[in-house]
């Protein structure tokens, strides 16, 4: 199978990710779609790999999962204690962050 | 010899410095200071002319080179004396004149708690006088130029408390100004062409230079001259300046401050003599002040400001004199001479009569009064009758001397000038016989008059230090004032025929100034004959007016022309209207532009720096999602950006 | 090695402040004298380089020279010329009169806590500024005196903002707004300025490869270091940006008047008479060793700007109606007269410049002094709030008066020596400039006689008939001033002799000869 195709497959998942951080408001979701993107970028370094034969991409495969789930833990943590304190998870909710 | 030159303008400057700095101890003999070292400056002057009659008529010029002045590279400015006939002729005006009315003022003043300062000035004043007219270049000269300027700005203003008085003090400093730019650039010229400003110099190398240049040098000279010595266009301020004290107004608005351009012109006589054209706007500039002054005169009703129009009318003769070259000078420095005795007698007269009438000012209040004061009387007497030229008088000789000279200017222009110079003798018969039948003539009419209505608006009842307003009791003056007086009246009787006959005077200052004999198309006896006639013209002309027809207390309205005299032929309203009120509207506006605009671009630009902030903070709303949009589109700008580079 | 004297001159003043902020609050008095104690000493220390430098000599005497910055060939380089010399004397002769004359303008208001130690805090910044000032006219490193010329900001903006003119017209809020305005702007302006020097050193480095003033200006005179004409021409507007700014010239200029009017009088005097002369002497030492072909080309342009100073500052100066920004204005005509006699190129020029700027730092130091004298005395910096005062205080009246004279050029007096130098330079070469800036001295003459006229003379207003005359104090300020500015007028040599060869040398690296007179040149 032509390895362009996982490209493809790759370019549609981050899209979907993307769009999926810009309009939905629950920050479970928007934390679920950056997941979404973040393996698409996966997908995508695989696919280079195996196109180029190439191993970097594999190796900084790896790397993206282990940020990934570094960046689960902390995120994860940050949205529950804001849960706890605003009763909500939405992300419109916590716009305190500006000047 | 040479040495004593120096101690010449550091007697005065001594007093001056003693005087102003010395404090209130001094305040009981301030005066005596003041006036002995007035004495020792012209006992100084008087060795030193003695010195000068003993030697040979060629090599009478001495001089003294102090120190180093301002030294820079391609510039030589010395403080460097020098005295030839020329200055010590001034020198002894100055001293002699200058002394004598210091021993009027101890009288005058007697009154003024401030009296130690005034005789400081007169120091000064007499300091810096001598400067200007020992100065062997041109740059000391203008120190004592402006010297004299400070000392006059600080007399005519000595009585500050009166609003005029600083008023006028202020005008005159700053039409001298104007005048003293124009020597400044005469200065700079002279620099840039001779590469030096000392009198040597520059006077021997005129034929090394173009005639344009020089004809520029003259011309600014020319304006210096007019600001000093209140020539038109510059004379506005003189008769401001008599708000000042009487003794000054004889001793610098009348006999030496203002005769400092015509010695200016007299100096520079090369200068002069290579650029004709310089030496026409002279004597234009001359005749048409004689004119003036002389008009302004017959129109005042204030005895000393009829006075100052006589004295800007006299020395317009002697720059007119000055202008028409080696043929006018020594007759211009004559005339300098024989005026600075009559018209600094005629003012300490005015003021002996101030005096006596409660510093009354205005003539129609005064009339009979030679019964009252008879030395004032006749020694005003005579110098109204040098003035006017009475034959045998001082004026007689010097001024008839200018108005032959006028005509040997030949062709049209000396006719012009010649006729010029006999109408203004009419004239001046005409102004100063009027003063004199106002004056000592006619009826009583201060009595039974409220003085404090005054009749000409310009007019202000002057109540120095006597506050009473009573009927004024006229007396004769103290013994210090009166003996001032009579050494002046001799020095009218006698100084125009002890120079004229036998061309004393022309003998004397021909090595500095050369002479040259005019030649008029009408004979020397024809030009006095009809000097006299028109002298007597002006006389009976104003005797008709004023001598046969009781005087009004109230200045009738007059004609156009009178009423214009009286302000001075609208020339002060002219200024007032150009100069103060346009100056203040630039200067007003500048204010404004300064504020809005200069400053305002700055503040512009800091407000909309504000403004633009303001606008970029609104794009940190807090919303996560809006910067996940601009991340976005940021990141997508840039890989479109690097396709778009690779693609190119 | 010799005893570092240029840096003694400098750190004697910066330990003064340090020891001066570091006095218990109680002792204010210890402050002051303290502080007066240091300026004089730094003024012996200043006579001391007087006496030591031998205007015969080298060109830069007393040199001092330690690597500082090793990778940026920044180096710690003292040298004095003639110019120098003759500032840092003046530097040093005034602050002990504007520490006298600010005795009591820091005292503490009765409201303030007693720990407010603004005494302290006022003298030690004075010393601050004179400690910068006197190493940035040392400074032969272009780096170093970069630093310093813009560090000195810093305490002028506290002296400023932080001590205001007590007689203020209105309420304490709107004083203090009107003073902070002052003072940001004050900082603003010369940031600014400082910031685009700044780009114009970096590429100075770039172009050179170091910094020092000596060996830049010998590269460029022998020819080994060819700077691109584009190239020189940016670096010169770059640097002469921020001199002119602190000069200040127009249309830089409007910073001058908010400062001046809102600071106390000595530290007006510190701006106008001491820190503004930075830059005048920077554009001397600079922009003509540094850029010649470039001051060359930029001249036209900077002397119209200087003559608009000169009239412009003259004519504003005439419709104040605030004593201070009157002076303000007529410093900045006075400013005008300076830079016009450096970049006249003419040796009349700028050794009439040099002469300008100690001149005016007196005259301008007399004047403003008493003013100050007066404004405390009724409170009011409006100049129709006062009438008939010589009548009232005449020895006021009279020192104000020679204040006035000064700033108008008369004859016999110090201004009048560098004013002719200046104008007669600048007409030798350009006749047409030099004569509109002579009507400058008949707008002097205006501003300076109708504020006298104003404020001394007429009928005595009532809230002045109570004024008392000056103090020993204040006497002891003015005195000195006064009869400097009188043996200055009449005997300028010392100070001419000093600064000829310095600018003879200027002249040469400029490569300009003086114009011959016509009459010679003919032959």
């Amino acid at each position: 199978m032509n390895p362009v195709n996982y490209l493809y497959l790759a370019a549609l998942l981050f899209t979907i990710g993307a769009t999926g951080v810009l309009i939905r408001r629950n920050a479970i979701v928007v934390f679920m779609c950056v997941e979404l993107m973040l393996n698409a970028c996966n997908l995508a370094l695989v696919a280079f790999s195996r196109m180029h034969g190439n191993l970097d991409g594999q190796i900084i495969a790896f790397f993206t999962m282990v940020v990934a789930a570094a960046e689960v833990v902390v995120g994860l943590a940050i949205i529950v204690s804001l849960f706890r304190s605003r009763h909500s998870a939405s992300v419109d909710d916590a716009s305190l962050m500006k000047l | 010899m040479e040495n004593l030159i120096a101690l010449l303008v550091a007697a005065p400057l001594l007093g001056a410095a003693v005087l102003l700095c010395g404090g209130r101890r001094l305040d009981a003999v301030g005066h005596v200071i003041g006036t002995v070292l007035a004495a020792v400056s012209f006992v100084i002057g008087a060795i030193l002319f003695a010195d000068m009659l003993g030697k040979d008529e060629e090599h009478r010029a001495i001089a003294q080179h102090l120190f180093s002045w301002i030294p820079v590279e391609g510039f030589q400015a010395d403080v460097a004396f020098q005295l030839d006939q020329l200055s010590m002729t001034f020198v002894l005006l100055i001293t002699g004149v200058g002394s004598l009315i210091h021993l009027y003022s101890i009288g005058y003043m007697e009154h003024d708690e401030r009296r130690r300062r005034f005789f400081g000035y007169l120091n000064l004043f007499l300091a810096a006088m001598l400067l200007l007219v020992l100065a062997d270049n041109y740059l000391l000269l203008y120190v004592g130029w402006e010297g004299v300027g400070l000392a006059s700005y600080l007399l005519i203003g000595f009585w500050q408390h009166k609003p005029s008085a600083a008023t006028a003090a202020k005008k005159a400093f700053l039409v001298n100004r104007v005048g003293d730019m124009g020597l400044s650039i005469a200065i700079m010229l002279m620099f840039t062409t001779f590469g030096t400003f000392a009198f040597g110099p520059v006077l021997e190398s005129t034929g090394e230079t173009s005639e344009g240049t020089l004809t520029a040098i003259g011309l600014m000279l020319l304006l210096a001259a007019c600001g000093k010595s209140a020539q038109v266009p510059l004379q506005s301020w003189l008769g401001d300046a008599m708000e000042g004290p009487t003794p000054v107004s004889a001793l610098i608005h009348a006999a030496t401050m203002v005769t400092a351009g015509v010695y200016l012109i007299v100096r520079s006589g090369e200068i002069f003599n290579a650029a004709p054209d310089a030496q026409l706007a002279t004597t234009v500039v001359g005749a048409v002040t004689l004119l003036f002054g002389a008009i302004v005169g017959c129109a005042k009703d204030d005895i000393k400001k009829a006075l100052a129009g006589s004295t800007m009318s006299q020395i317009g003769y002697m720059i007119l004199a000055a202008g028409l070259g080696p043929i006018g000078y020594v007759f211009a420095i004559m005339h300098l001479v024989t005026h600075g005795f009559f018209k600094a007698g005629l003012f300490l007269g005015a003021g002996s009569v101030m005096h006596g009438m409660n510093d009354e000012v205005d003539m129609r209040k005064y009339g009979g009064l030679r019964k009252y004061m008879p030395v004032t009387f006749v020694t005003f007497g005579l110098g109204y009758l040098a003035i006017i030229g009475f034959p045998g008088l001082s004026g007689f000789f010097s001024k008839d001397k200018i108005i032959e000279a006028a005509f040997a200017k030949g062709g049209t222009e000396g006719w012009i000038l010649g006729s010029v110079a006999l109408l203004g003798a009419a004239i001046t018969a005409y102004y100063m016989t009027r003063v004199m039948l106002l004056t000592f003539f006619g009826e009583e009419r201060w009595r039974n008059q409220p003085t404090a209505s005054p009749a000409d608006p310009s007019v202000e009842p002057a109540a120095e230090h006597q506050g009473a307003h009573a009927e004024p009791h006229p007396h004769e003056s103290p013994r210090s004032m009166t003996i001032p007086m009579i050494v002046l009246a001799f020095g009218s009787v006698f100084a125009g025929a002890f120079f004229g006959i036998g061309d004393r005077f022309m003998h004397w200052l021909e090595p500095v100034t050369e002479h040259a004999h005019g030649h008029p198309p009408i004979g020397a006896t024809t030009v006095t004959l009809s000097t006299v006639a028109v002298m007597v013209i002006g006389v009976g002309a104003a005797y008709l007016q004023y001598g046969r027809r009781p005087v009004p207390v109230v200045a009738p309205r007059g004609s156009l022309l009178t009423r214009a005299a009286r302000r001075d032929l609208l020339q002060d309203d002219f200024n007032h209207v150009v100069l103060v009120r346009g100056g203040e509207h630039l200067t007003r506006s500048l204010v404004y532009v300064d504020h809005t605009l200069v400053d305002g671009v700055v503040n512009g630009t800091a407000a909309s720096m504000g403004g633009f902030s303001g606008r970029l903070r609104k794009l940190q709303n807090g919303y996560a999602r809006s910067y996940a949009v601009s991340m976005f589109g940021g990141a997508a700008i840039l890989i479109a950006a690097t396709l778009l580079m690779r693609a190119v | 090695m010799s005893f570092p004297l240029l840096t003694a001159t400098a750190a004697l003043p910066a330990l003064g402040a340090i020891a001066t902020a570091a006095v218990p609050a109680a002792r204010r008095t210890a402050a002051k004298w303290l502080a007066l104690l240091v300026s004089l000493a730094t003024l012996v220390l200043a006579l001391v380089v007087l006496v030591r430098f031998d205007p015969d000599g080298d060109r830069y005497q007393l040199t001092e020279s330690h690597a500082w910055i090793k990778d940026f060939g920044v180096r710690y380089e003292l040298g004095v010329d003639g110019i120098a010399v003759a500032l840092i004397a003046l530097t040093a002769l005034l602050i002990p009169f504007v520490i006298l004359a600010g005795w009591h303008d820091a005292d503490p208001l009765e409201t303030k806590s007693s720990r407010w130690r603004p005494t302290q805090g006022f003298f030690a910044l004075i010393l601050g500024v004179e400690a910068m000032v006197i190493i940035s006219f040392e400074a032969t490193d272009v780096f170093l005196f970069y630093i310093f010329f813009e560090a000195m900001l810093i305490p002028m903006y506290f002296l400023i903002g932080g001590f205001g003119d007590r007689a203020h017209a209105g309420s304490d809020e709107h004083a203090a707004a009107q003073r902070s305005y002052a003072a940001v702007k004050f900082l603003l302006y010369n940031l600014v300025g400082g910031l685009i020097m700044l780009a114009a050193v970096i590429g100075l480095y770039v172009v050179a490869g170091n910094f020092s003033l000596q060996e830049i200006a010998e590269a460029r005179a022998n020819g080994s270091l060819d700077m691109a004409t584009n190239t020189e021409r940016w670096l010169f507007l770059g640097f002469f940006f921020a001199f002119a700014v602190k000069a200040p010239l127009w249309p830089l200029h409007t910073w001058l008047p908010n400062a001046m009017g809102e600071a106390t009088a000595p530290v007006a005097v510190l701006i106008t008479a001491v820190v503004d002369k930075v830059g005048t002497f920077a554009m001397l030492r600079f922009c003509l060793q540094l850029f010649p072909e470039a001051s060359k080309w930029a001249t036209p342009v900077i002397l119209v700007l200087a003559l608009i100073s000169i009239i412009y500052g003259a004519l504003l100066a005439v419709g104040q109606r605030d004593i201070k920004r009157l002076v303000a204005y007529a410093s900045i005509s006075h400013f005008g007269f300076i830079i016009m006699g450096i970049f006249a190129m003419t040796s009349q020029g700028q050794s009439g410049a040099t002469l300008y700027m100690v001149n005016h730092g007196i005259s301008t130091a007399a004047l403003m002094l008493v003013a100050g004298f007066l404004i405390s005395r009724r409170g009011s910096r409006l100049i129709a709030d006062y009438g008939g005062v010589q009548k009232v205080a005449p020895v006021l009246a009279g020192t104000f008066l020679m204040g006035s004279l000064a700033t108008l050029s008369l004859p016999g007096l110090a201004p009048f020596v560098s004013e002719f130098l200046v104008l007669v330079g600048t007409f030798s070469r350009y006749p047409a400039i030099g004569i509109i800036a002579t009507f400058g001295i008949v707008l002097a003459a205006l501003y300076t006689l109708v504020l006298y006229q104003r404020t001394m003379t007429g009928p005595v207003k009532a809230e002045v008939s109570a004024m008392p005359d000056l103090r020993v104090r204040e006497l002891v300020v003015v005195t000195p001033l006064i009869a400097l500015l009188i043996f200055l007028g009449v005997y300028p040599k010392p100070i001419t002799d000093i600064v000829n060869p310095a600018v003879k040398q200027t002249m040469s690296d400029v490569q300009k000869k003086d114009p011959q007179p016509e009459v010679e040149a003919a032959k």
